[in-house]
């Protein structure tokens, strides 16, 4: 029986305390009027003077981006121009002033979602591997059934803010809520039939739902199996987890097109749903890893062998170059067409955020590749922990550039809203999986498989 | 230097992994074990040093991404520079993303080709090579496994062998030719 350690319990209450100061404090110091925003935006001038030259050149080098053999110098900013959905307009400014005003209001919401999302993601995807485990039988990974359970418990706290955050965010995130852009504009009305308010909040209402009803009912079985001596709660399991998976799998796709990519709603990628389930699955496993390294310093699970993190490492990896084929696979397709409303999500990213853009494809696949590679570092788990926190740090980074670019634009910066809800969220996680994890045995007694996953070797 | 060795024939491979664990506990030598296929945790009990094949195989993939990038930067850089899709062909990173798919294939490519070719290296089998395997029934039902007699008491040594569940027992003697 594992219990939250009183120095972790004690530390996780302070990260959600100085969090949650931190957040409001982002939330209350937003300007509120545009002359605030012209304040700030004269301070800003008088003190980065110099930096100035190095944004020019840095608008020198991207134009590389577009095409120079055509001679189409320019070419990235007449398609910027196209994307009234990053433009003030699009998000109902007349003014530039109004328009830093909106996206400086948006930050603290922004900084809020990215890390309610990221630890949200942690535990859903956690809950995809369980249903996988189920559904295929697995016969090495019973042994890590409490483990997986634990995480998930964070999913219902989480998802439950998440969806306070997309409902409540209105026009901050999403422009196709504003009914005056809509009005003038063909395309969102082409969209409306999807993309209007009431089906949003119906399908939001449908993820929570689904999600956490599997979780319960999953969890109920997984321990009502340890108390009887026939196999009905697994059974009912193998078929709830069957179910959920096809559910998943829809809902993840619209999940991600309504909260994701609807915040640039004249772009889409047809590859994105996969490309968020990467980084979800990937960071998950991630965080089984480590939660059962964890677990496993402390004596507590003497039943799960280095076999065991041999073959989550083995996940991770495989995740992390999947991940990696992913974004690769939408960043060339788009890249070679240069078709100009394509190209706008890749060209803010490029401009304005170069240095996480790419900075974050050596952190989720060049770092967990050459820590990885090997076979015998698989088994050790401080190798397994630092590719760990370089694939946890990615994957922040890679839900950072999904909402940052298309929310708050090149007015970003990372201070103490994103760190505040980091530390919130972070302090909330680590409080929650960790009761959930102490509430009962870590070992899934009479579960049909727990004798062959104990016994696992390869 | 004549050598004289023992073969011991087992008929299934649970049994085989025990009797070699149980064969190296007493201090005698195996030389081989020839089995039809591979016995999950043989080269463990025989005490066969880990592969080093991965190593090699990393190497070969870099070399075959070495090979790509430098192919790709003659070719459509310096030697015949086109223009496709209108893509920049003045640098070789301007146009990566297009080779990014040619990097990753010359590097499995490698990296799988090159291994096979020094695993048979390792092996010592090329074409028409004549099979050294000492029973044509290893390659179908049997296990055999092949001990040192060295200055161990044959008697002795049979009556282990036959303890530890082997079906047939053969001295083999000289094997000069090997």
């Amino acid at each position: 029986m594992y219990t939250l350690p009183r120095n972790l319990k004690l530390f996780s209450i302070v990260l959600i305390v100085l969090g949650l100061a931190g957040i409001i404090f982002g939330f209350l110091t937003t300007p509120k009027t545009i002359d605030d925003v012209k304040k700030i935006m004269a301070e800003q001038e008088g003190h980065h003077g110099e930096e100035h030259a190095v944004v020019a050149h840095d608008e020198e080098h991207t134009a590389n981006f577009v095409d120079e053999a055509r001679g189409q110098e320019g070419y990235s900013e007449t398609s910027m121009e196209h994307a009234t959905d990053l433009k003030p307009e699009g998000h109902g400014a007349a003014s530039h002033e109004e328009h830093v005003l909106h996206q400086l209001q948006t930050r603290p919401w922004s900084a809020t979602f990215v890390a309610a999302f990221f630890f949200m993601m942690i535990a859903l995807g956690a809950l995809v591997f369980y249903a996988i485990q189920y559904a295929s039988s697995a016969g090495w990974s019973p042994v890590l059934y409490r483990i997986m359970e634990g995480i998930t418990t964070y999913l219902l706290p989480g998802s439950v803010i998440v969806f306070l955050i997309v409902v409540f965010a209105g026009t901050h995130f999403y422009p196709w809520q504003n009914h005056d852009l809509v009005a003038g504009d063909k395309i969102l009305q082409g969209k409306a039939g999807y993309l209007n308010f009431p089906f949003f909040v119906i399908r939001a209402v449908i993820y929570l739902l689904g999600w956490n009803l599997y979780r319960y009912f999953s969890r109920k079985n997984s321990l009502a199996q340890a108390e009887t001596n026939n196999y009905e709660p697994h059974r009912k399991n193998f078929k709830a987890s069957v179910f959920f998976l096809i559910f998943f799998l829809l809902t993840e796709a619209t999940m991600s097109w309504d909260w994701f990519m609807s915040m640039t709603p004249h772009w889409y990628s047809t590859l994105f749903a996969w490309y968020i389930f990467a980084s979800m699955f990937v960071s998950a496993i991630t965080v089984i890893a480590l939660v059962t390294i964890h677990l496993k310093n402390m004596g507590l699970i003497p039943f799960v062998s280095d076999k065991h993190l041999h073959d989550l490492a083995k996940f991770m990896f495989a995740f992390s170059i999947f991940w990696t084929y992913l974004w690769f696979g939408q960043f060339m397709l788009i890249w070679y067409a240069n078709i100009p409303e394509e190209v706008t999500y890749f060209i803010i990213r490029i401009q304005e955020y170069k240095l996480l853009f790419f900075g974050m494809l050596i952190l989720n696949f060049v770092m967990p590749i050459l820590v990885l590679m090997n076979s015998d570092y698989k088994r050790i788990p401080w190798f397994v922990v630092i590719a760990a926190v370089f694939i946890l740090v990615g994957h922040y980074i890679d839900i950072f550039l999904l909402v940052m670019p298309s929310t708050v634009g090149h007015n970003w910066s990372f201070g103490i809203p994103e760190i505040a809800a980091f530390l919130f969220f972070l302090g909330l996680f680590i409080f929650i999986v960790g009761t959930g994890l102490g509430k009962v045995s870590l070992r899934p007694k009479n579960d049909p498989y727990i004798k062959e996953s104990e016994n696992y070797h390869f | 230097m004549a050598s004289k060795k023992i073969h011991a024939i087992y008929t299934d491979d649970d049994l085989l992994l025990h009797a070699v664990k149980e064969t190296r506990a007493a201090n005698y030598h195996i030389s081989e074990v020839f089995t039809p296929f591979p016995v999950h945790g043989l080269d463990h009990a025989v005490g066969i040093a880990p592969t080093r094949i991965a190593i090699t195989s990393f190497i070969y993939g870099l070399i075959g991404l070495g090979v790509a990038v430098v192919m790709m930067n003659y070719m459509m850089i310096q030697d015949w520079p086109q223009n496709i899709g209108g893509k920049p062909s003045f640098t070789y990173y301007q146009n990566m993303p297009a080779f990014i798919p040619i990097m990753f294939e010359l590097t499995v490519f490698f990296a799988a080709h090159l291994m096979v070719v020094t695993f048979y290296m390792r092996s010592k089998i090329w074409p028409f090579k004549k099979a050294e395997n000492p029973d044509v029934r290893t390659t179908d039902d049997h296990f055999l496994m092949e001990i040192d007699v060295e200055n161990h008491d044959v008697e002795k040594l049979t009556k282990f062998l036959y303890d530890t569940g082997a079906s047939e027992i053969s001295l083999i003697e000289n094997e000069q030719d090997h």
